[in-house]
């Protein structure tokens, strides 16, 4: 079995603070991490290959910094990765994004392409089922469990609003998966000693099989118009009171505001 | 010169760091309070390699240097002290010796148990007459056919109950004084081998603290580590590279209680503005973090010295005797800083204060780094 | 490309087991407005098994025209059935915008369609409104919330936005609208489908959705386990309320993700949200901010929850929840 996963460096919105002054993005000293939901994915990848011996490839499209993430994928358990970086890709949109990988994933051999559902800078969910597209192969989303059926078949849980699908797909298929899904391993201490004695292989847009003209800014349909910072609205009255008199203040708060 | 940490010693860093927030550090305050051996976080860090950082592969281990195990225990001490000593006393004080003196049998036989987690190191030396003066053993080892057999006790003894392998220093010939005195692999559950009361604490109150108790205890000619009469020198040298992984924990300590306090006099307000606007407050904080930083470069050097195979013993001392001071210094302030709200258990720094005070008492108090540093200085 | 070719606000109808979700209204009240400002029309694309008898009502809550494709083969959703009908209408119809709702089916639609058709898609979007070019400008937080981004699509049609469900509002239904119902007859390529549905399990999470409960009782960090759950439960019970949760606590496998509160949980807006040991991590905060009244009860005096409560009060969440409860319980009773 041969698996791709897709994989992205994301900073670690948690910890984006606003200047309370200015109302803006505070982003000096932001960590870079992997993204969640893609650590999901990698950690649903190395379960098969725990379960089955299945060959894991993480690939990234990023730039030259994003090495790191993929050293901590061979420090989880990856076999091999792939950096895609070229000036080319820069300024992409989703659908730029997806033409990229898919063109990358056009050139290799695998049976379930994995990718997480969304990433946590972008929160949009779209590359995995645009990529999905490019390449022709199924699709499902929002998965949270899978079982290998046959060679041919995988069953995977659908997480939706209301509970969950089983679904059954033939592979190949491209699967986006919820870092919920499982709890992803932390990289082991002799895979860290081992991670950066491996070959980590660059890839630009000459090695993958895409049209130039859908990569990077050209290829992308969406632009930004403008951003601009969320403000936070007022704070109310904070009382450090006993647990008693809590209650109390609470209550009758409640009924002033006709609430109950 | 670069003071910088590899790309490897980086990226360990960022693991264990994660780790020990998500893993060990929810668990700091309950573990305190209920005395209790973090077993859980044994396993989990068994399973990533934790136990075996140093270890050569061929050994099962990881095939890491001593600066990372330098970081691992900042970084877990940074979280909770107890889980940075369990590590430190089963990797310096038992994987260390048997790594550095034991047979290729001996290594074949513990190392890739150790180094898995599979089975915890502990090591006794101290005994109710022989504290700071270690050459005053009187725990017996004695050649009985193919047999060695102790008699004698050991209190103080870090990892005692929880540990499989225990690094035993016992008298084989009290007339060559500390030339008479050898070092011993000892297996728990060895018929004449007890884990005696366990110590009520004051500080790193899950850590398990216990005698060791040896009646007519027979262990295998070939449990000898080392030559006989080479066990002084071994215990020595043990504790040297103990030292690191003490003074690391002392700067794990210490670096979360300044962590803790810059938080709080950020968000704490008394007449009208965050008390870390004040200068007085700042001043102190300024002279607490260069002491921490301070320390974080006398640890690591003298974790480079030990991968580079150069001579670290005042090293060690140097690096433990200032780490845990100023653990003990920021610990109290922390609290200090922190008011009434800092005596409490709702915030952590009281316990990061009675976790520091051991770090200036065991592995050699600062008495006794004083002597090492001193007795290099007039050599 | 010859935009002008491209016209009227499309809606793409979601239903699950012939019922319309509610998000479909919210599009239709939104679309209206979007097709006010173009002089254009609202068209309602509505793709299912059965379902002719639901039109009208689509037409009464905004639709000009409904395009129905009624098709056994579409009874459930599935990615690649939906797109294929779904870009057959456009490719037939060539529709200036379409709008579908953030859902866990409009999400997995939405790219997979775009892609198909070669055009941009906005993700998440909170705000829609028309330029003065009369381009759609999408607006939608970014960065964990922490910051809005409004992005345009001017040189590929159709101009395709998800928005998130709960946010735009539905309109009364105006049972005098008159509208047109078209048939579509989509041609379906079997051979393509490559995923079969098993089984659709709901999951008696025995709840009102937290987006439609009125008064909301959300536990983080500071409740800390399955039991001191059940207090807050109990309070939600005198309230009738829901109870929610902090992405901490799904983390922890403590509570369902189907409860979580925040950025990559669901968005809440209910009159009264208690926010209950939850520290207010930005993300938390971008989904329940805009609440009309938040009461916090943290340990830490500190907590940034208490930056956006209407009422914040110090203290152990699992000391004054049961004094809470029963002292509720008795006013409720007066």
């Amino acid at each position: 079995m041969k698996i791709v996963v897709c994989i992205k460096q994301v900073p670690d919105t948690t910890e984006i603070k606003i200047n309370p002054v200015t109302g803006t993005l505070i982003r000096d000293g932001v960590p870079s991490i992997m993204n969640p939901d893609d650590k999901g994915a990698l950690e649903m990848a190395l379960r098969l290959k725990d379960q089955y011996g299945a060959h894991v490839t993480v690939i990234t499209m990023g730039p030259p910094q994003a090495d790191l993430i993929l050293r901590e994928a061979f420090a989880m358990g990856a076999d091999r990765a792939i950096l895609l970086t070229d000036r080319r890709f820069a300024g992409a949109d989703t659908l730029a994004t997806s033409n990229a990988l898919a063109g990358a994933l056009k050139t290799m051999d695998f049976d379930i392409v994995f990718a997480g559902r969304q990433a946590i800078d972008g929160d949009t969910a779209q590359v995995g089922p645009e990529m999905a597209e490019h390449l022709g192969l199924p699709q499902v989303s929002y998965v949270i469990d899978l079982n290998v059926k046959n060679e041919n078949t995988v069953i995977v849980k659908k997480e939706t609003e209301d509970g969950y699908q089983m679904l059954e797909a033939d592979t190949p298929c491209v699967l986006t998966v919820l870092a919920s899904a499982n709890k992803a391993r932390y990289m082991s201490v002799a895979g860290i000693v081992n991670a950066y004695n491996r070959e980590v292989e660059i890839w630009s847009a000459d090695s993958i099989d895409v049209d130039e003209s859908k990569l990077g800014l050209k290829g992308s349909p969406t632009k930004v118009q403008k951003s601009f910072a969320k403000g936070l609205k007022q704070a109310g009255e904070v009382f450090e009171v006993d647990a008693e008199e809590a209650v109390g203040i609470i209550v009758s708060k409640l009924k002033e505001k006709f609430i109950i | 010169m670069n003071f910088n940490l590899t790309k490897t010693q980086e990226l360990f860093r960022q693991m264990i760091r994660e780790f020990a927030e998500k893993e060990v550090k929810p668990l700091a305050a309950e573990i305190d309070e209920q005395e209790r051996f973090p077993a859980e976080t044994v396993k989990k860090m068994a399973e990533l390699g934790i136990f075996g950082i140093p270890v050569p592969t061929q050994y099962g281990g990881a095939g890491g240097d001593n600066l990372m195990y330098s970081i691992a225990i900042e970084e877990l001490s940074r979280a909770c002290a107890t889980t940075g000593v369990v590590v430190s006393a089963h990797t310096s004080l038992c994987v260390a010796p048997i790594m550095e003196h034991g047979t290729e049998e001996q290594k074949m036989k513990y190392l890739p148990k150790l180094a898995s987690g599979e089975w915890i190191g502990a090591f006794g030396l101290t005994e109710p007459n022989a504290g700071t003066d270690a050459a005053g053993q009187q725990t017996t080892a004695v050649l009985d056919g193919d047999e060695w057999v102790l008699n004698g006790n050991k209190i103080f003894i870090t990892n005692a109950g929880p540990a499989h392998v225990y690094i035993v220093i016992a008298m084989t010939d009290k007339s060559l004084k500390t030339k008479g005195i050898s070092a011993f692999i000892v297996e728990a559950g060895t018929p004449g081998f007890e884990i005696g009361k366990k110590e009520l604490k004051m500080g790193i109150r899950g850590s398990a603290t216990a005698e060791l108790i040896f009646n007519n205890c027979r262990i295998p000619k070939g449990n000898l580590l080392g030559k006989i009469g080479g066990g002084f020198p071994i215990a020595m040298k043990t504790l040297d590279g103990g030292r690191i992984g003490i003074a690391a924990q002392a700067l794990g300590i210490a670096q979360a209680a300044l962590d803790e306090t810059v938080k709080y006099t950020k968000e704490r307000k008394q007449f009208g503005k965050a008390i870390g606007q004040f200068q007085n407050t700042q001043f102190q904080m300024a002279d607490l973090k260069t002491k921490v930083e301070a320390a974080r470069l006398l640890v690591r050097s003298a974790a480079f010295k030990k991968d580079s195979g150069v001579p670290y013993s005042p090293d060690a001392a140097m690096a433990k005797l200032f780490a845990a001071e100023t653990a003990m210094e920021v610990t109290t302030k922390a609290v200090q800083f922190h008011g009434g709200y800092g005596y409490t258990r709702e915030y952590p720094v009281e316990r990061m204060m009675r976790d520091a005070k051991i770090t200036e008492i065991y592995e050699g108090t600062s008495e006794v780094q004083r002597m090492v540093i001193a007795a290099n200085l007039y050599k | 490309m010859d935009k002008s070719a491209y016209k009227h606000v499309y809606v793409f109808v979601e239903q699950r087991d012939g019922v319309i979700q509610p998000v479909a209204f919210e599009l239709l009240g939104k679309a209206r407005d979007l097709a006010d400002a173009l002089g254009e029309k609202v068209v309602a694309l509505f793709p299912g098994y059965q379902i002719a008898n639901s039109c009208q009502t689509l037409i009464e809550h905004g639709a000009d025209e409904v395009i129905c494709a009624d098709n056994a083969q579409l009874k459930d959703y599935l990615t690649e059935q939906y797109v294929q009908v779904i870009t057959q209408v456009i490719e037939e119809y060539k529709p200036s915008i379409l709008l579908l709702g953030a859902t866990t089916i409009g999400r997995d639609l939405g790219p997979r369609l775009a892609a198909r058709i070669t055009t941009g898609l906005t993700a998440d979007c909170t705000r829609l409104e028309i330029s003065e070019d009369r381009e759609l400008w999408s607006t939608r937080p970014a960065f964990g919330g922490n910051l809005m981004a409004t992005i345009v699509n001017s040189t590929h049609r159709p101009q395709m936005s998800t928005v998130r469900p709960g946010v735009m509002q539905k309109r009364e239904a105006d049972p005098t609208r008159n509208g047109e119902i078209i048939n579509f007859e989509p041609k379906l390529d079997e051979s393509k489908f490559k995923v079969r549905l098993l089984e659709t399990v709901k999951e008696d999470k025995g709840k009102v959705d937290i987006t439609e409960a009125k008064i909301l009782i959300s536990g983080g960090r500071g409740v800390g386990c399955k039991e001191n759950f059940e207090k807050l439960e109990q309070l939600a019970g005198v309230l009738d309320a829901e109870v929610s949760t902090s992405r901490a606590m799904v983390d922890a496998g403590i509570m369902p993700h189907d409860r979580q509160v925040g950025q990559t949980g669901k968005t809440v807006r209910p009159n009264l949200y208690f926010a209950l040991g939850i520290s207010g991590a930005i993300q938390h905060l971008a989904g329940m901010e805009e609440s009309d009244f938040i009461v916090a009860i943290n340990k830490d005096k500190f907590a940034p929850i208490f930056q956006v409560s209407d009422l914040g009060i110090v203290g152990d969440v699992n000391k004054i929840v049961p004094l809470l409860t029963e002292r509720l319980a008795q006013e409720l009773k007066k």
